[in-house]
């Protein structure tokens, strides 16, 4: 800690900090542009000059650390006339478009010309004119508006790890761009029209869609993976016009994936408003929400408990899960409620088992990493940027058992075989010995472990095997799992599973064709052939779900409804709507509570708040119910010497949303056409 | 200046040659392990040197893999410095120093002269192909401007018709001769000095 004085202000700060910094924590901002909290430091843009006493010029103050007994001044004449030299040669070569340019409203440049811009030009010649670049689907570029702060260029190398932008050229001809013109191959590029600072990178799919001020402004949560990343949703009347991060540090810190920006035009199209019916000849007739209540009642009360299942999907949030819950278990008498829509392994002994233990945090404690049967880059990409980031700050080691392709950062891989768990866990694997040294391991477990035959065998011996080695303690739990979706661990601490020795008892009752009513809710992702199966299909857009139902019941999506989401490090967190359902669709729980009123004459619970509540409160019995006690060591353990086989992940169109979205099958189109020409390298 | 122009006619590939494979090697041992990024500029006209006074793309994506860098940041480098030509120059690259001391003398008169007998524009090959040429700020022969760089050698003291002859001698695919073209020894006063007479060894 040492002592210095901003605007005669006397603070104290720690060292490395900035000089920046300091008149940041002395309270006095400081104009910016090249300048980011999570980027590397540039200091080319010149807009953050400051007067030091003792210096015979003006100083970057971004690029200047502090030190002790420094006098800095940023309101004095010099400082504002420095500023002003530097604001006329930024605007000397910057367009005035600003009427027809999408970054109107939220344009710093024009925020910051406010205070520094100088009333009339003195600059006579022409303005430069640089050609537009092809940055893909997602981009659009406009780069005469450039000011060449390279603050995009420094995300794409630092935090999205592919160094593909770079300024080429020198000078006033200076220019921005990919180099062979094509879209970045990342999941998080879309970060980068949030970073410029002027409207040279803006959306592309937002373009000319809306004005900042027009929009209505909601803070939710994200579904689109299990991470839940916090976002803002901008609103214009019914519909979502765009999705922006919000800073959370211990989840997303300020990025979003590109499915999470890009995918909320989804949202508008193959909505299911209204209940439809299916008749004998197979095509779907619109009904009012009476006659299909009617219906379902008709059927569900024909129907012994036991013939009846329901599986729920990946956007669903909890008030909704935990009503499906009570629906099921109290009103129909059935335990056949599944949220798996796969063979996946799940121990629900205790809450460790499915989550992410040592918090997404604690990757950047971690020492060594080792991925089993994952890919994070496409399971959770927010995920995945944090692991690049420990790899940067710590040079962490990262070894994965498969070859899942770039990962953004350099790793080592194995053969993939089951074998090579078996060599860890009897002590006979290189991998052994470096587990039992690193301090903070980081053990993450995917989807395509546990659903492979021994995923059993792989989950219980290698917690057993972290167990004896001491690396799950209250410290530090170094057992960690990957979900997919949204609601997969909001599911499991709500008990939305009938487990059997850990495999998916209703999907095999179901295969089977032991159900005569299925109700799905917002399950879209199961691969199952109809037979004589009654399906009710709950849910909001027009996919695979509602294509083989009989009764469609129209629901909201995320951001048209109230609801608590558990990220996959088991962090609750509340969505909040943001817009409405569209046509005569309900919100999702009320849909579930008139329905048991029609069956059973009672309403489930009187109102959102009773359910609300309700869901709460066993919430916190189950988590007390949890607490980490002994362990038991599972015995009998199947083993099969397998190669994990990492599912192709088609990111792009996960999940119904997604798959509705244009935007979505663009960045598909785009990232297959790379992979068909064989020179993405 | 405007941003330098990339040839459309690229070779599919660029290998080095052994003998500057292992010049490379020398290169990039200079520099401390890990750092071996900065050997790109050296490589750079490595390859320049090779490949007839100009660099492909595809050496610099052949750099960038010796240097373990990405691409682009060799791109970005290729751009930036003016002494790397991405386009082809021709066997006799001429580059006219047309800064202050030169242009006084005279200098736009060579480029006059440039026009006349290679190209009508900057960093154009003439018709046979073997020669471009270009202005370039200051070269550091100011006591013999104006002046101009052929490849790796300097010819001073010029005028229009001593560079038209000059130029028509590299048409023909001779070699002229460099240095002074008034017949000075590099930058010694012309009819001998002036001051410092009575020093011999000044």
């Amino acid at each position: 800690m040492f002592k210095l004085k901003v605007n005669n202000k006397d603070i104290e700060i720690e060292e490395g900090l900035t000089v920046l910094q300091a008149c940041e924590k002395a309270g006095v901002e400081i104009p910016r542009f090249c300048y980011h909290e999570r980027l590397s430091i540039a200091g080319n843009c010149r807009m953050c000059l400051v007067e030091i006493e003792k210096s015979p010029k003006p100083i970057a103050s971004c690029a200047m650390p502090a030190s002790e007994g420094m006098n800095i001044k940023t309101n004095t004449p010099l400082v504002e006339k420095a500023r002003k030299g530097v604001m006329e040669f930024l605007l000397a070569n910057h367009p005035l478009d600003c009427p027809v340019c999408d970054q109107g409203g939220e344009c710093d440049l024009q925020d910051q010309s406010m205070f520094y811009g100088v009333d009339k030009s003195r600059f006579k010649e022409n303005k430069r004119m640089v050609p537009e670049k092809n940055m893909g689907p997602l981009i659009k570029t406009q780069m005469t508006r450039c000011i060449h702060c390279t603050r995009c260029v420094r995300f794409a190398t630092e935090v999205a790890g592919v160094p593909e932008l770079g300024a080429i050229g020198r000078g006033e001809d200076m220019q921005i761009t990919t180099y062979l013109e094509k879209s970045m191959e990342s999941e998080m590029s879309g970060n980068v029209v949030d970073l410029c600072p002027v409207g040279a990178l803006t959306s592309k799919p937002y373009v000319f869609e809306a004005r900042p001020w027009e929009l209505k402004k909601t803070e939710t949560i994200d579904v689109m993976d299990a991470v839940g990343s916090n976002i803002r949703v901008d609103t214009y009347g019914w519909e979502v016009k765009r999705v922006l991060p919000r800073i959370n540090e211990d989840i997303n810190e300020e990025w979003i994936s590109d499915k999470t920006r890009h995918a909320c035009d989804g949202l508008l199209n193959q909505r299911l408003d209204t209940p439809f019916v299916k008749y004998k000849n197979g095509k779907f007739d619109k009904a009012s929400w009476k006659e299909v209540y009617n219906i379902i009642s008709a059927k569900i009360k024909s129907t012994e408990g036991n013939k009846i299942c329901g599986i729920s999907g990946d956007l669903i949030n909890m008030e909704t899960l935990y009503i499906f819950k009570e629906f099921f278990n109290k009103l129909l008498n059935s335990k056949n409620l599944e949220s798996r829509n796969n063979q996946v392994y799940l121990n629900s002994e205790k809450r460790e088992n499915y989550l992410f233990n040592s918090s997404i945090n604690g990757i950047e404690e971690s020492d060594f990493i080792f991925l089993i049967g994952t890919n994070p880059r496409f399971e959770a990409t927010i995920l995945n940027t944090r692991i690049r980031k420990a790899y940067l700050k710590n040079k962490t080691k990262i070894i994965s058992l498969n070859n899942v392709g770039d990962l953004t950062y350099p790793y080592e891989y194995l053969e993939g075989n089951t074998e090579i768990i078996k060599e860890i866990i009897e002590d006979k694997h290189l991998l052994s010995e470096i587990i039992k040294q690193a301090n903070k391991p980081l053990i993450i477990i995917g989807q395509s472990a546990l659903i492979s035959e021994s995923g059993k065998y792989i989950f219980e011996s290698i917690k057993s095997y972290l167990n004896n080695n001491k690396k799950i303690s209250d410290k530090w739990n170094s057992l960690n799992i990957i979900s997919k979706n949204a609601s997969t661990v909001g599911s499991f601490d709500l008990g939305i599973y009938h487990n059997i020795d850990g495999s998916n008892q209703v999907l095999k009752d179901l295969e089977e064709h032991k159900y005569e009513i299925v109700y799905l809710l917002g399950q879209d992702n199961l691969n199952f052939k109809k037979e004589n199966e009654f399906i009710i299909y709950q849910g909001s857009h027009g996919d695979k779900g509602a294509e083989i139902a009989d009764i469609i019941l129209p629901g909201p999506s995320y951001t048209e409804q109230n609801g608590y989401f558990t990220n996959l490090e088991g962090t609750l967190q509340k969505a909040y709507k943001a817009s409405y359902p569209p046509g005569i669709a309900k919100e999702d729980w009320l849909i579930i509570n008139e329905l048991s009123e029609i069956i059973n004459q009672k309403k489930l619970f009187k109102n959102k708040d009773e359910l609300e509540s309700s869901m709460l409160n066993y919430l916190s019995l189950f988590k007390e119910k949890n607490f980490p006690k002994n362990y038991n060591e599972q015995r009998n353990l199947k083993f099969v010497n397998e190669k994990i086989i990492i599912r192709e992940n088609d990111y792009y169109y996960s999940n119904a949303i997604a798959r509705a979205s244009k935007i979505m099958s663009q960045c598909r189109n785009e990232k297959n056409k790379f992979k068909s020409t064989g020179t993405e390298g | 200046m405007t941003i330098k122009k990339i040839s459309k006619d690229q070779p599919d590939t660029f290998e080095f040659s052994a003998e500057n494979m292992l010049e490379t090697k020398k290169i990039i041992k200079n520099y401390p392990e890990g750092k071996q990024q900065s050997a790109v500029m050296a490589l750079l006209y490595l390859v320049q040197k090779q490949n007839n006074n100009w660099v492909p793309l595809a050496a610099m994506k052949y750099i960038a893999k010796i240097l373990e860098m990405p691409y682009i940041k060799v791109y970005e480098v290729a751009t930036f410095y003016s002494m790397y030509n991405l386009s082809p120059v021709g066997n006799y690259f001429i580059q006219i120093c047309t800064t202050t001391p030169c242009m006084i003398s005279g200098a736009y008169k060579l480029v006059e002269a440039c026009k006349e007998k290679i190209s009508t524009n900057e960093r154009e090959l003439s018709k046979n192909k073997s020669c471009s040429w270009m202005e370039v700020e200051c070269l550091g022969a100011c006591v013999n401007g104006p002046m101009i760089q052929i490849n790796n050698d300097y010819f001073e003291d010029l005028d229009k018709e001593k560079t038209i002859k000059i130029i028509d001698q590299i048409l023909k695919g001779e070699k002229p001769k460099p240095g002074s073209y008034r017949g000075r020894t590099n930058s010694a006063p012309e009819n001998n000095r002036k001051t410092l007479t009575e020093n011999k060894n000044a």
